[in-house]
């Protein structure tokens, strides 16, 4: 059987601009495969955040093709094939917390039952089942993001793509989300591609961490993580972790030639 | 070249859309009378002399729009600017009424609102009333005013620019205290980091950043004194300013006449927005506000 | 020495609003504006009084709460001819026709790049103007005062609805289009619920504009009854009391108006950061 995904093969994508053409992707490949947990990690404007969009067919490849569990992205995404969780939670602000997490299960035409049971089962994944009923702006800017992760997991795609979910939060609030993150991947099994520009954050997650560098977008190395799946918070002090991270920051210099 | 084309062709077609719809609403409004005409004479119509006659009529119900034109051509340019069927005659009466209104309405709100800034009794007690007197249809009370000066003796341009200044000075004080408010309590602490005296900070600080906001209201205040002005000229009796040109057009049937007044009305408004609105630009952008 | 009373109340009243200012707790609040209202009005009193100036000019407070309590009827009569006729279903059928239009040019950016220019140039000029041609084609009863605030509230409800259904982020729109979610539906559960609060900014500007439209429109022609004919004949028969009444029961309804719908907005757009608590 095949497990392979995401598929991408001589993937380019250029920007049309009024100071010439963009080159935000050049030549990608990449094959990801079920249950992964994939990580894009590069400095800005290395094109990691454009192509998780394109995977999600919210931007459109000029190059080369990219294939979702075997369709195109569109097909991928009116065939509701992933969750996408933003940098910022993007709650609508006048629904509640389970009004907005019952939004995309509303769009997709799931019944009222099934609406109520699938919300009560996310919330408890991310641990806010005390708080459906409250408004958005109530909350925290980490329970906002957990609530959006709970929105994305709610129609249960097999697929998540998180754009620096946790970017915007102090490093002690995103430590704990990374830890429930972990969990809730072991839990539901599924493949996330997750764009980050934190070398720790990318280590301590992923099962394979791409790195990319600008000018023209490019994958630069891909690495294979070592590490075993369960991973505790204090991993993070161990050699074979330390040795990952510099692996990463090797990678990160030779693609930046710092022109 | 591009650009400005893309963005005058969706304007131009939605005018082009309305001006049809205009020629064909006049030629059905106006045939009802062209028929009652025809059967009197007993005569038959055909479809092209419906047409021409009903785009021709003296006081059609509604007037095409070039008989439209020609009124405000013959109105502007067809008429010495002294007399009293210049269109520009008329519009000088109310402009130089609606001006002086704004003058005094625009200075006396810049200078309570600097005074409502500098004083929380003011504050207190006179923005509550100026926000709630933009709820109350001060503009319909007009005419009155008009009368009662009259009966006191007073006539001409002074109580038109009241009802201008009356209506211009409420935008004026409500955008300016909001414009004086915006610097935020950092900016203000950093003024007071560097011990500015409140001199300092009014004209360092807050008077640059409430330009925007003045500017705007001008806008709005501009086009308010106009809109006072015209309604200040409606009371019978008055026979100089646009105002008085659409009642008198509107009490001997001259529909040509009303439409010709409300269009020189019209771009007298523009023509004022667009001046508030070319100072507001050079300003803005010598003090490198310009968006 | 006329004047001294009168500058006695006014340094009165405005030292106890100067002590009173200093609490500045919603009560004190309150207190100082009613206190500045209360001091206006006996000065105007006072100023009636003392001077002796002629009712024909400018009648005193106590002149006109007599006109308005001796002519409750008329007013009345008035008030609904006006204000419920004429402006209230104007300025319903005018923000439906708006809303309406708003929505159906939602999908054409062309319609919009055309039609958005002419509206915010509409929305500045003076639209009262049209009233004599309206009561002309619709007759001097309330349609044709209902057919003038149409046309006055269109504009600025359209241009504000428009902008308003503009006014989701990239993100949200980005996040609509990750569901696969068809137009109706990221309309009716993203767009719409974005663009209320301004809509109801629309809504808020419009309501004096209707009650304007509607007593302006009587000027050019009316029944024997509504709030612009009773103006204009009770200045010819030089009723000052009169007229002042119907300015207050004007004032009254306009800030009703205006009320309710602010009541009606803080309901439907509580999740609005103007109006959380």
């Amino acid at each position: 059987m095949d497990d392979t995904v995401i598929k991408a093969q001589g993937v380019g994508l250029t920007f049309q601009t009024a100071d010439g053409p963009i080159h935000a992707l050049k030549d990608v490949d990449l094959d990801i495969d079920r249950g992964e947990f994939v990580s894009f990690i590069g400095p800005s404007g290395c094109g990691k955040t454009t192509f998780l969009r394109s995977i999600a067919a919210l931007e459109t490849v000029t190059a080369g093709q990219i294939s979702v569990n075997g369709m195109t992205p569109d097909q991928a995404r009116k065939a509701r094939a992933y969750g996408y969780v933003f940098q910022a939670p993007g709650l609508y602000p006048w629904r509640t917390i389970r009004g907005n997490i019952s939004l995309p299960l509303e769009i997709m035409g799931f019944s009222r039952e099934e609406r109520a049971k699938r919300i009560a089962h996310v919330l408890e994944l991310v641990e806010l089942e005390n708080f459906g009923g409250k408004y958005p702006w109530q909350l925290s800017g980490g329970m906002q993001q957990r609530a959006s992760i709970a929105r994305a997991l709610a129609f249960d795609a097999d697929i998540l793509l998180m754009d620096e979910p946790f970017g915007a939060l102090d490093e002690i609030v995103r430590d704990r989300l990374n830890e429930a993150l972990l969990t809730l991947w072991a839990k539901t099994q599924k493949t996330i591609g997750f764009v980050t520009h934190s070398i720790p954050e990318a280590v301590y997650l992923s099962t394979k961490i791409v790195v990319m560098s600008p000018r023209p977008g490019r994958i630069t190395r891909v690495i294979q993580s070592t590490l075993p799946r369960e991973r505790p918070l204090e991993i993070r002090d161990t050699p074979e972790f330390i040795a990952l991270a510099h692996e990463v920051r090797e990678g990160l210099r030779e693609g930046h030639s710092y022109d | 070249m591009t650009r400005v084309w893309r963005n005058a062709a969706p304007v131009l077609t939605v005018l082009m859309v309305i001006i049809a719809i205009w020629y064909l609403g006049a030629v059905r409004m106006n045939a009802t009378w062209e028929r009652d005409q025809a059967a009197r004479a007993s005569e038959e119509l055909t479809t092209s002399q419906m047409i021409t006659r009903t785009l021709t009529q003296d006081r059609p119900i509604l007037p095409a729009p070039h008989q439209v034109a020609v009124g405000l051509y013959d109105g502007i340019a067809g008429q010495a600017i002294t007399s009293r069927r210049s269109l520009v005659w008329h519009a000088w009466v109310t402009l130089s009424a609606t001006l002086a209104g704004f003058a005094i309405g625009a200075g006396a709100g810049i200078l309570l609102a600097v005074g409502i800034v500098h004083s929380r009794s003011m504050d207190q007690s006179v923005m509550p009333w100026a926000v709630a007197s933009q709820t109350v249809p001060i503009l319909a009370i007009a005419p009155m005013v008009i009368v009662v000066f009259a009966s006191a003796g007073i006539t001409g341009l002074l109580p038109k620019a009241i009802i201008a200044a009356w209506l211009s000075f409420f935008p004026v004080l409500v955008g300016m205290v909001k414009g004086l408010r915006t610097p935020d309590a950092m900016q203000l602490d950093q003024m007071k980091s560097w011990s500015a005296s409140d001199n300092q900070q009014f004209w360092r600080l807050r008077l640059p950043s409430s330009l925007p906001y003045l500017f705007t209201s001008l806008k709005v205040a501009i086009a308010a004194a106009l809109v006072g002005t015209i309604v200040g000229e409606l009371p019978a009796g008055a026979t100089a300013g646009l105002g008085a040109r659409l009642l008198s057009g509107s009490y001997y049937g001259q529909t040509v006449q009303i439409w010709s007044a409300l269009f020189a009305a019209a771009l007298l408004a523009a023509g004022l927005v667009a001046i508030v609105g070319i100072i507001e630009k050079a300003t803005l952008r010598r003090m490198g506000l310009a968006r | 020495m006329n004047a001294l009373p009168i500058i006695g109340v006014w340094l009165g009243g405005w030292a106890l609003n100067i002590w009173l200012a200093r609490f500045d707790t919603r009560l004190s609040r309150m207190a100082v504006a009613v206190v500045f209202g209360a001091t206006l009005l006996i000065l105007w009193e006072m100023a009636v009084r003392i001077y002796a100036i002629p009712a024909v000019i400018l009648p005193a407070p106590s002149q006109i709460a007599a006109s308005f309590a001796a002519n409750g009827s008329i007013l009345w009569t008035d008030f609904v001819q006006t204000i419920l006729r004429g402006a209230l279903t104007g300025w319903l059928i005018g923000a439906l026709a708006a809303m309406l239009t708003a929505i159906a040019i939602d999908r054409s950016p062309f319609l919009q790049r055309g039609l958005l220019p002419i509206g915010n140039f509409v929305a500045a000029l003076p639209i009262v103007g049209i009233a004599p041609i309206l009561v002309m084609w619709f007759g001097f009863d309330w349609q044709s005062k209902a057919a003038v605030v149409v046309v006055m509230v269109f504009f600025p409800i359209l241009v504000n609805m428009v902008a308003g259904l503009k006014a989701t982020d990239a993100m949200q729109r980005d996040l609509m289009a990750s569901w696969a979610a068809p137009y109706a539906a990221s309309l009716w559960k993203l767009r719409l619920p974005a663009a209320m609060p301004f809509l109801f900014n629309g809504l808020k500007i419009t309501t004096t504009l209707a009650l304007i439209g509607a007593i302006v429109a009587e000027f050019f022609g009316s029944p024997t009854r509504g709030m612009g004919f009773r103006i204009s004949t009770a200045v010819g028969r030089l009723d000052l009391p009169l007229v002042w009444a119907e300015i207050v029961v004007a004032a009254i309804a306009g800030t009703l108006f205006y009320g309710l719908v602010a009541l009606i907005e803080k309901k439907v757009t509580f999740w609005h950061p103007s109006q959380r608590k």
